[in-house]
C-alpha cells in the first residue's frame, strides 16, 4: 500500500466503523442481550435459565429449526426461497418410520431412502426454478400442495415405527448439549465451510447477488441453484429423520408447524438478505438460537401461545427492520455538516439545533471544528486523480 | 495464475491489426441496424467509436463481444475467421468488454469479482490467499495500489467499481478490450483516472475499442475515430485530422454551427424566483443561492461535492435542516417533494432509468404521472397539454401508448422533460439533463432550456460537463465540499471553474 490519501480514507473508514458491526456479530450480540433479558425475566420467576432443563430445551429446539434454516440459506442466498421444506419434513419422517418399520437393521436404508426422496425433491424444485423459469415462490408452494396433498390422502395420522435405537438420535445427550443438536452444528458447520471453500459456495453468492453477471462470468446458474435446492431439500429431510426420532413414528401432521416460515424467519434474523446474494449460515444459526430462546424462555413464562406468537412476529418484523435502517444507513452519505438534528444517530455530541431555528434569521456559520468531522478532512479531492473510497463505512 | 500481457516488450507488435470486421450486417426482428459496417483494430490504439443513440455502436460492439452474432460479413481475430457465440468465448479469445450496465457483484471483494466464476483452487477448494495475491499483482501492475483486493465493490465510488470491471477484463488476457461509455457516470476527476488506465493498456499493445457520447474524451484519447450513422459506416479518420465540429458534422449529417443554441431574442433576467439563505444539513452547509426568472444557473463542483444533494434538499427528498427557503418572496418549508411540486418545482433526476421513468408504463403514463398525483385538480386541462409538449419535443415513439423501455435514452429523456413541463413550474432544476443522449437529443435539451427561460422559468442545471456549464449558462456556482466556493459570469472558462471546484489552481499539488 501506498501511501496516499485514499488509504488514509479507508483507515479513518475502519475505525469510525469500529461500532458498525457486521451482520453475523449483530446477531450474536442480538442473542447474548436476548440470553440476558430472558435469564433477567426468568430468574424474577425464581428459576434459572440455565438449568440443565431449560438449557436442553433450549437445544433441543434449535436443532430441529436448524437443520431447516440452514438448507434455507442456500435457498435464499442464490435469490431463491422454498417454501415446502416443513412439508418434506413431515413426507420424510413417514418415509424414515414407513422404511425402517421398527427394524434396527433397516436403519440405514431409512435414512438412505429419505435422503433419496428429499433429495429428489429438491432437485425437482431446482429445476422446475432454473430450467422452466417459474419463479421459486410459486414452485415450491406448489410442489409443497403437492406433498400436502399427497399426506392427506394417505396418510391420516401416525404412520411406521421407528427403532428405538435410532430414537437414540433424538434423546441422546452429550452432557447438556443433545447429540441432535451436535449433528445440526457439525451439518452448519460443513455448510459454512462450503460456502467459504467450495466454488459451488462461490457462486452461490454470485448467483443471488446478480444471476446475469454470474452467468457473464461462466458460471453455470442453472447448476447453482439446483445444487441449493438439493441441499436446502436434504436439509430438510435430516430434520424429518430427527421427527421420526422424536416422535418414534412418523408424522404427516407436523406440516402443521409452518417450519418454512419460522426456517426463513431465522434466516433473515440471521442477517442473509432476502434479495439473495449477502448472508451465510452462521448468522443464520445465530437466528435459530435467537428463535429457540426466545421460546423457551415464553415456555417458562407461560405465556400465552396466541400472544407468544404475536412477540415472535414483533421481534422478526423489529429485526428485519433493524437491518433495513442499516441498509439504509450504509447508503447515507457521511455526515459533513453535523447540526444535532439531521436525522443521524452519531450526533449527540454536537450542540442542538431546532430545525426552526432558521426563521430568526440567518444561523451562524458552525464552528470551524465541525467540517473537519472524522473521515472529512480527505474528501477534498486534488486535481483530477483522486479517487474516493465510497462514503459508506461498513466494517467488513 | 493469471498474467497481463506483459511489459512494454508486448508493444512490439503495436500497429498490426488485430481485429478486422467487414460487411456486418444485422436485424433485429427484422429492422436492419447495421448495414455492412467495417471496422479494424490495431494492437496498441484507442480506437473511438461514435455516432448518435440508434446509430449501431453497442451492436457492434456486442457482436465484436459475442453477445450478438452478425447476420452478414466477417470476424477476423490475427487474420482467423471467428465467430463468437457467447461472450465468454470471446474472453478466451482475448477480446473483454466492459459494459455500460455494471457487472459486478456489490457484496463480494475486488479479488471475487476479478476472478468471479475461474476461482483458483488448491485441492479442491477455492484458495482465497492466492485469489487476493494475484489480484494484488495486477492491481499493482495497473499502478492501482490504492485498491485493495479485499475491499467490498460496493464501497467503492462508481469510478473505483468502473476500474475492477476493467482490471476483470484484463485478468482474462484481453488483447482487446471495448468499453460502452466508460465514462458515463463519472465525474472529472475520476475520469482521469480512467485516462491513466487507457494510456497503461496502449502502452502494453492492447487494442481499445472506445463508445462515447463525449468529444473531448474521444479527441484526448483516440487515435483513431472510426464514425456510424444510422447503422452504416461513415468513415474511420485519424483523430489527430479531424476538428470536433466535423467531427460533430459527420456524426449527425448536418453542420451545426453552434452546439450551444444562443439565448432566444428578448429573453429578460427578471425577480427572484426562487431563494436560499443559508441553507444547509448534513451534506451542505451556507448555501445561499438565488435563481432569477429567465435565468439559467449553472451548479458545477466535483462529484461528491454537494450538487445533487442541493437538487435533492430544494425538492424536498432531503431537507435542509438550517436556514431559509423562499420562494416568489413567500417563505416556505419544503418537507416532500409533493410540496415541491405544488410550489412549482420541478426536477429532472440524474438517474432517468430509477428516478425518473416506470420503464414498463407508456409514454402518457409517465408524463402525466406527476399532474395525476399532485394536482388532480388542475389535471384535466394540463393532461391536454401533453401531447403537444411531446411532439415539440420531437418525441420520437411509435404513438403514446408505447412502453418507454423501448424508446432509446434521449426519447426516454424527452418523456421526463415533458413530465415536468406538464406542471408549467416556475423553477426547473435539472440534475445532468444530457448525460447518455445523443448528440441530437441535446441539443434539443439545450434549446429547450433557452425556450424555458425565455418563458421566464428560473433554471438550475447541474452538470459535470464543463463546456456544457460553461456553453449553457448565465451564472455558474461551483460547489466545494458541501458549500458555495464561488460563483463565475457567464463565459468563464474550465480552467477557472476546476480551480473553484478542486480548491487550487490546476496542475498544483496541495
Amino acid at each position: 500500500m501506498s501511501q496516499t490519501t485514499e488509504t488514509v480514507d479507508v483507515a479513518q473508514q475502519r475505525s469510525r466503523s469500529r461500532w458498525n458491526l457486521g451482520p453475523t456479530e449483530l446477531v450474536f450480540v442480538a442473542l447474548v442481550g436476548i440470553v440476558i433479558i430472558g435469564a433477567v425475566l426468568v430468574g424474577l420467576r425464581g428459576q434459572n435459565l440455565f438449568n440443565t432443563a431449560n438449557t436442553v430445551d433450549m437445544f433441543t429446539r434449535s436443532s430441529l429449526l436448524g437443520f431447516i434454516a440452514i438448507g434455507q440459506t442456500f435457498a435464499i442466498l442464490c435469490r431463491s426461497l422454498d417454501l415446502s421444506v416443513g412439508y418434506v419434513v413431515a413426507l420424510t419422517s413417514i418415509v424414515a418410520a414407513t422404511t425402517m418399520e421398527g427394524d434396527t437393521g433397516r436403519i440405514g436404508l431409512g435414512i438412505g431412502a429419505v435422503l433419496l426422496v428429499s433429495g429428489a425433491i429438491g432437485l425437482a424444485n431446482g429445476l422446475i426454478i432454473a430450467v422452466l423459469r417459474v419463479n421459486p415462490f410459486i414452485t415450491t408452494l406448489g410442489m409443497g400442495l403437492i406433498i400436502k396433498g399427497y399426506l392427506d390422502t394417505q396418510y391420516q395420522g401416525p404412520a411406521g415405527s421407528v427403532p428405538t435405537q435410532f430414537q437414540q438420535f433424538g434423546f441422546t445427550r452429550l452432557g447438556f448439549l443433545p447429540l441432535s443438536t451436535a449433528v445440526m452444528l457439525a451439518v452448519a458447520l460443513a455448510g459454512f465451510l462450503f460456502l467459504r471453500k467450495s466454488r459451488t459456495g462461490y457462486h452461490m453468492f454470485a448467483v443471488g447477488g446478480n444471476a446475469e453477471v454470474a452467468r457473464m462470468s461462466g458460471i453455470r446458474t442453472g447448476r447453482v441453484m439446483v445444487t441449493a435446492h438439493v441441499l436446502c431439500s436434504l436439509c430438510a429431510g435430516l430434520a424429518g429423520l430427527l421427527i421420526a426420532a422424536r416422535f418414534g413414528t412418523g408424522s404427516a401432521l407436523v406440516y402443521d408447524n409452518l417450519y418454512e416460515l419460522d426456517s426463513i424467519a431465522a434466516v433473515v434474523l440471521g442477517g442473509t438478505l432476502l434479495l439473495g446474494g449477502r448472508g451465510g449460515i452462521a448468522g443464520t444459526i445465530g437466528g435459530v438460537l435467537i428463535l429457540a430462546v426466545l421460546d423457551t424462555v415464553f415456555n417458562i413464562l407461560q405465556v400465552d401461545p396466541f400472544f407468544k406468537d404475536v412477540l415472535r412476529g414483533v421481534i422478526i418484523i423489529a429485526a428485519v427492520a433493524i437491518y433495513a435502517r442499516r441498509q439504509l444507513d450504509r447508503k447515507a452519505r457521511r455526515i459533513r455538516f453535523d447540526d444535532g438534528n439531521g436525522g443521524s444517530a452519531t450526533s449527540d455530541a454536537a450542540p442542538k439545533v431546532p430545525p426552526s431555528a432558521g426563521s430568526s434569521g440567518r444561523q451562524p456559520p458552525p464552528p470551524a471544528g465541525v467540517r473537519g468531522a472524522p473521515g472529512d478532512a480527505h474528501e477534498t479531492s486534488q486535481t483530477g486523480t483522486t479517487i474516493r473510497q465510497g462514503p459508506k463505512g461498513e466494517g467488513r | 495464475m493469471t498474467t497481463l500481457p506483459s511489459g512494454p516488450s508486448a508493444g512490439a507488435d503495436t500497429g498490426t491489426t488485430v481485429v478486422r470486421m467487414a460487411g456486418i450486417d444485422k436485424s433485429f426482428l427484422g429492422v436492419q441496424v447495421l448495414f455492412g459496417v467495417d471496422l479494424d483494430l490495431r494492437a496498441g490504439e484507442v480506437h473511438a467509436l461514435v455516432g448518435e443513440n440508434g446509430a449501431g455502436k453497442s451492436t457492434l460492439m456486442k457482436i465484436l463481444a459475442g453477445v450478438h452474432q452478425a447476420d452478414g460479413g466477417t470476424v477476423e481475430l490475427d487474420g482467423h475467421a471467428v465467430s463468437f457465440e457467447h461472450p465468454l468465448q470471446a474472453q478466451h479469445a482475448g477480446v473483454s468488454t466492459v459494459f455500460q450496465e455494471f457487472n459486478l457483484l456489490p457484496e463480494r471483494t475486488v479479488a471475487e469479482n476479478v476472478f468471479l466464476g475461474r476461482e483458483p483452487r488448491r485441492r479442491g477448494l477455492v484458495d482465497a490467499a492466492q485469489m487476493n495475491a494475484a489480484t494484488a499483482a495486477l492491481l499493482e501492475d495497473l499502478g492501482l495500489t490504492w485498491l485493495s483486493p479485499q475491499t467490498r465493490v460496493r464501497s467503492l465510488s462508481v469510478a473505483g467499481q468502473q476500474i475492477v470491471e476493467i482490471v476483470k477484463a484484463l485478468s482474462h488476457d484481453a488483447r482487446i478490450i471495448s468499453m460502452d461509455e466508460p465514462t458515463a457516470a463519472l465525474a472529472d476527476e475520476e475520469v482521469e483516472v480512467l485516462y491513466r488506465l487507457i494510456g497503461t493498456l496502449r502502452e502494453r499493445g492492447v487494442a481499445v475499442l472506445y463508445v462515447s457520447h463525449r468529444l473531448k474524451e474521444i479527441f484526448d484519447l483516440s487515435d483513431r475515430v472510426t464514425i456510424l450513422k444510422d447503422g452504416a459506416l461513415v468513415d474511420t479518420v485519424d483523430t489527430a485530422r479531424i476538428t470536433s465540429d466535423e467531427l460533430v458534422k459527420l456524426m449527425v449529417g448536418r453542420p451545426i454551427s453552434s452546439f450551444f443554441p444562443d439565448k432566444i431574442e428578448g429573453t429578460a433576467i427578471g425577480e427572484t424566483r426562487l431563494r436560499l439563505d443559508g441553507c444547509g444539513n448534513a451534506q451542505l452547509d451556507g448555501i445561499d443561492l438565488e435563481l432569477r426568472a429567465g435565468e439559467i444557473t449553472a451548479l458545477a463542483g466535483l462529484q461528491g461535492s454537494g450538487r445533487t444533494e442541493i437538487a435533492h434538499a430544494l425538492f424536498g427528498v432531503d431537507r435542509f435542516t438550517r436556514g431559509s427557503m423562499w420562494i416568489d418572496g413567500r417563505r416556505v418549508r419544503v418537507r416532500s417533494p409533493r410540496q415541491a411540486v405544488r410550489a412549482g418545482i420541478a426536477l429532472v433526476t440524474e438517474d432517468r432509468k430509477a428516478e425518473g421513468l416506470a420503464l414498463n408504463q407508456s409514454v402518457m403514463a409517465n408524463a402525466r404521472l406527476v399532474l395525476d398525483a399532485v394536482q388532480p385538480g388542475q389535471a384535466g386541462r394540463r393532461v391536454q397539454n401533453i401531447p403537444g409538449i411531446l411532439s415539440s419535443l420531437d418525441l420520437v415513439a411509435r404513438d403514446v401508448d408505447q412502453e418507454v423501455r423501448f424508446l432509446s435514452g434521449g426519447n426516454q429523456q424527452k418523456v421526463v422533460l415533458a413530465k415536468w413541463l406538464a406542471t408549467e413550474p416556475s423553477v426547473m432544476v435539472l440534475d445532468e439533463p444530457t448525460r447518455g443522449i445523443d448528440v441530437g437529443a441535446k441539443q434539443r435539451v439545450y434549446s429547450l432550456m433557452r425556450e424555458l427561460s425565455a418563458r421566464g422559468v428560473a433554471i438550475l442545471m447541474i452538470s459535470s460537463e464543463l463546456p456544457e456549464v460553461i456553453g449553457m449558462a448565465d451564472r455558474i456556482v461551483v460547489l466545494r465540499d458541501g458549500r458555495i466556493a464561488g460563483e463565475l459570469s457567464a463565459g468563464a472558462d474550465e480552467e477557472s471553474v476546476m480551480s473553484l471546484a478542486t480548491g487550487h489552481a490546476m496542475g498544483g499539488e496541495q
